[in-house]
């Protein structure tokens, strides 16, 4: 890698978007790259929007990604990848979860819940892989494995070390969940060839 | 090895390095982690949430008379409480090194101003640190410890919340041992009546003289020579996103902020066919700048709200005529249904505000997470200054007739601690009629969960005497001092009502705690039967996130609504404003089914 990266992660307080930017970043950094990473803490916790920026390369200076520079956009809420859709590059990769998480807001009748995020992404984007990120993570046995489902989708266009993903995950996830973080990292891999396979 | 650390972490990592005894502080976003990250990490150091800055800030320069090296942080509202010792301590200089952050919200990610407390060093007429990523606020710790020892004097660490929560790498390395002083008694130094202060003063003014001749050689202020014709003056976070967009430009990068190196700078400048000075918010560069009859150019093109971003450095650098494209296009955001912060499902606050709105009084607000309270659906309160302002906001809005349906000043328990006790006491001193509200949470919520003097615990673990809210506000003189259970919709109305009637001071006590600090709570959950639900929205008008409308709508198409089982704590209130009593417990609802 001779260019620095641009990752944004994006979702909606408590589905673990601070934990993937950590395990993200810890992988960069594992693989000798410089990293930054930013999010604003604060009053985004209580039910806002939480998002990410992830930044490696030989030499990284902001913290912050500009407007349309994301290389890749990862999202645990399909409005939510809407939402950021003015970071990412116009031949960016889009990884979104089919989760719909409709807010009380939207209950006045002021504002409206988008019918479909996801075919609002596929308009803007080529590359756009969506999943249901949370019934395959119910199903692997823990709602909380979305984010690093997701991960595991992302991580076949990233030029990381399989062993780096692992120690990365193992060095910041709780050691009882670390299997099960590790199954779903490759459900993820898996998921994600699947999805290319299907195109071709 | 190198670790990736927040700037916060990276603090206390260089206060660890640097052997500093005591780090104090009260907390508040976005500095609060850096005592968190000590007391969690290096538990050697004696660290300590004090009730409010002010405090915090004399325990420290207690610590320096004795002899320690010190850490004092807080976030930049923080040292408007802190101003009093802060600008009289400038005078007397230290004992062991002393240094305090000012941890800035450009933005207001989480603050009621921005205001730019570089201004506050050069007040105080001290110098101030400016790092730019996570390594430097761990190296300018130990500098800044260095620069108090050698001249004497206080030092700011100047933070910014993206400086502040950012992560970036940094190398750790052993800690020093620190000089050991240790308590010199000092009358002429330390005892500032006014023949010594007057002493005092000369030798800051000499001692700034000094400060200005280590500004023009040191490190700190370093050029970055790229070989070009254009030069850029930037200090902080600042310097990166400028970095983003001209990397290849000549820098003069401001690490010592005050006294600002003019010379150097007025070299930069003539060595260079085009200078700019880039900062975040205020000019404070370029008005010392442009005093000292150095002509640049900065807030021309640099907007003075807000946090700056790439983008926005990319906009001014191509309005100055140095960039052909700017990084990245602003393109017309996605109309988007908004995702406001709102009070958690099950908050004590959201049954106090019920009843405020009900009572129809005047409320005068606080800082904490109960400012919520001002948001729509509940949308019901009047005023949010400054931390410990409800009380005094009241007292002077009752004075002059201001309401006719009476004032209740609303304030949380560590808002209360921190600065609400003198208001109240002023209530009870000059006789007014106004009621105050401490809504007792047991926590220091908004910054996610601090231990204060009422919680029994203090900073570091240790078990510790609680505050008695009654007997303190009994022994202040409040005559009529009642405990409001804010899940209790009917009986809180009550109260207020009766309180706000009663002639002379009255205090509210609510007694429910915050339901996700420090444990989470969770009560048994509440349904919807959707064969009595009428769709009346009252329940939404509640503001509950676990209350949504379904699908199933009524005849006249207004949404019933359902709620969520997993986020329902079973607090009730929206059970109490269902007038068709449609709102049960899930469990008695399966039952009579």
């Amino acid at each position: 890698m001779n260019k620095v990266i641009n990752v944004l992660i994006v979702g909606v307080g408590g589905q673990g978007v601070l934990l993937a930017s950590e395990v993200l970043s810890e992988v960069a950094m594992r693989s000798g790259l410089d990293v930054k990473k930013s999010e604003v803490h604060g009053m985004s916790q209580r039910g806002g929007v939480v998002s990410s920026h992830v930044k490696f390369g030989p030499k990284v200076h902001s913290p912050i990604i500009p407007y349309g520079q994301a290389d890749i956009l990862i999202s645990f809420e399909q409005a939510e990848a809407l939402r950021a859709v003015d970071w990412v590059k116009k031949n960016g990769l889009v990884a979104t979860s089919t989760t719909r998480l409709v807010p009380p807001i939207t209950a006045g009748g002021k504002f409206t819940y988008p019918e479909d995020a996801v075919a609002g992404l596929r308009k803007k984007f080529k590359d756009v892989i969506s999943l249901d990120a949370d019934k395959i993570a119910l199903e692997m046995g823990n709602s909380r494995l979305v984010n690093i489902l997701l991960l595991g989708v992302v991580s076949s266009r990233l030029e990381f070390d399989l062993s780096a993903w692992e120690e990365a995950i193992k060095s910041r996830v709780k050691a009882k969940f670390v299997d099960l973080n590790l199954k779903a990292f490759a459900r993820g891999r898996e998921l994600a060839e699947e999805a290319i396979q299907s195109k071709a | 090895m190198k670790k990736l650390l927040s700037g916060n972490e990276a603090v206390a990592r260089g206060a660890f390095e640097a052997g500093i005894k005591l780090a104090a502080a009260y907390p508040g976003t976005p500095s609060t982690e850096i005592l968190e990250t000590i007391a969690e990490w290096f538990p050697s150091i004696y660290a300590e949430w004090s009730p409010n800055e002010k405090v915090a800030f004399e325990v420290g320069i207690g610590s320096s008379l004795g002899g320690a090296r010190t850490l004092v942080t807080m976030k930049h509202v923080g040292v408007n409480v802190a101003a009093d010792p802060l600008m009289t301590f400038a005078y007397t200089g230290v004992g062991g090194g002393f240094i305090f952050v000012s941890a800035d919200d450009p933005e207001m990610h989480s603050s009621q101003n921005e205001q730019d407390n570089r201004y506050f060093a050069k007040f105080a007429q001290i110098p101030f640190l400016e790092p730019a990523d996570s390594q430097e606020a761990k190296d300018f710790v130990l500098k800044g410890l260095e620069i108090s020892e050698k001249f004497d004097t206080p030092v700011m660490l100047h933070m910014t919340t993206r400086v502040s929560h950012s992560k970036s790498l940094v190398d750790e390395a052993e800690p020093v041992t620190a000089p050991a002083v240790g308590f010199k008694r000092d009358m002429q130094k330390y005892v500032m009546i006014p023949a010594n202060a007057k002493k005092r003063h000369a030798i800051l003014k000499e001692r700034l003289g000094k400060l200005r001749e280590f500004s023009e050689t040191t490190e700190l202020n370093a050029i970055e020579n790229n070989g070009s014709n254009i030069g850029i003056i930037t200090g902080g976070i600042a310097y990166q996103y400028a970095k983003d967009n001209l990397p290849d430009a000549d820098y003069l990068k401001i690490g010592f902020g005050f006294p600002l190196p003019l010379d150097k700078i007025r070299k930069f400048v003539e060595s260079h066919k085009k200078v700019l000075i880039i900062e975040e918010l205020e000019p404070y560069f370029e008005e010392a700048v442009r005093a000292a009859g150095i002509k640049v150019e900065g807030k021309k093109y640099f907007s003075n709200l807000g946090e700056l971003s790439p983008y926005k450095v990319g906009l001014g650098l191509k309005e100055a005529g140095q960039l052909k494209e700017v990084l990245g296009a602003e393109v017309e955001p996605e109309t988007l249904f908004p995702r406001p912060p709102v009070l958690c499902p099950g908050c004590p606050h959201r049954g106090a505000y019920m009843a405020l709105k009900k009572t129809g009084v005047a409320v005068t607000g606080d800082i904490g997470c109960y400012t919520l309270g001002m948001l729509p659906p509940l949308s019901y309160l009047d005023s949010c200054i400054c931390m410990g302002a409800s009380i005094g906001n009241a007292i002077g809005m009752e004075k002059v007739g201001g309401y006719e349906k009476g004032v209740v000043a609303v304030i949380g328990d560590s808002t209360f601690l921190h600065s609400g006790i003198t208001g109240l006491l002023n209530a009870v001193y000059n006789k007014s009629n106004v009621t105050v509200m401490i809504l007792d949470n047991r926590v220091t919520a908004m910054t996610g969960g601090q231990q204060h003097p009422a919680t029994g615990y203090t900073l570091m673990g240790e078990e510790t005497k609680q505050v008695d809210y009654f007997e303190l506000c009994k022994a202040l003189g409040v005559e009529s001092v009642r405990v409001a259970d804010a899940y209790d919709y009917k009986g809180t109305i009550q109260i207020i009502k009766e309180e706000v009637a009663r002639p002379g001071p009255s205090v509210i006590l609510t007694n429910r705690p915050c339901v996700l600090m420090p444990k989470r709570i969770m009560d048994k959950p509440y349904t919807v039967d959707l064969e009595l639900c009428n769709g009346c929205s009252a329940c939404f008008r509640i503001g509950c996130p676990a209350l949504m409308p379904s699908k199933e709508m009524t005849k006249r198409n207004h949404p019933k609504a359902v709620i969520d089982p997993v986020l329902c704590t079973g607090c009730s209130l929206c059970a109490q404003v269902c007038q068709p009593e449609a709102i049960v417990l899930a469990e008695e609802s399966v039952k009579a089914k």
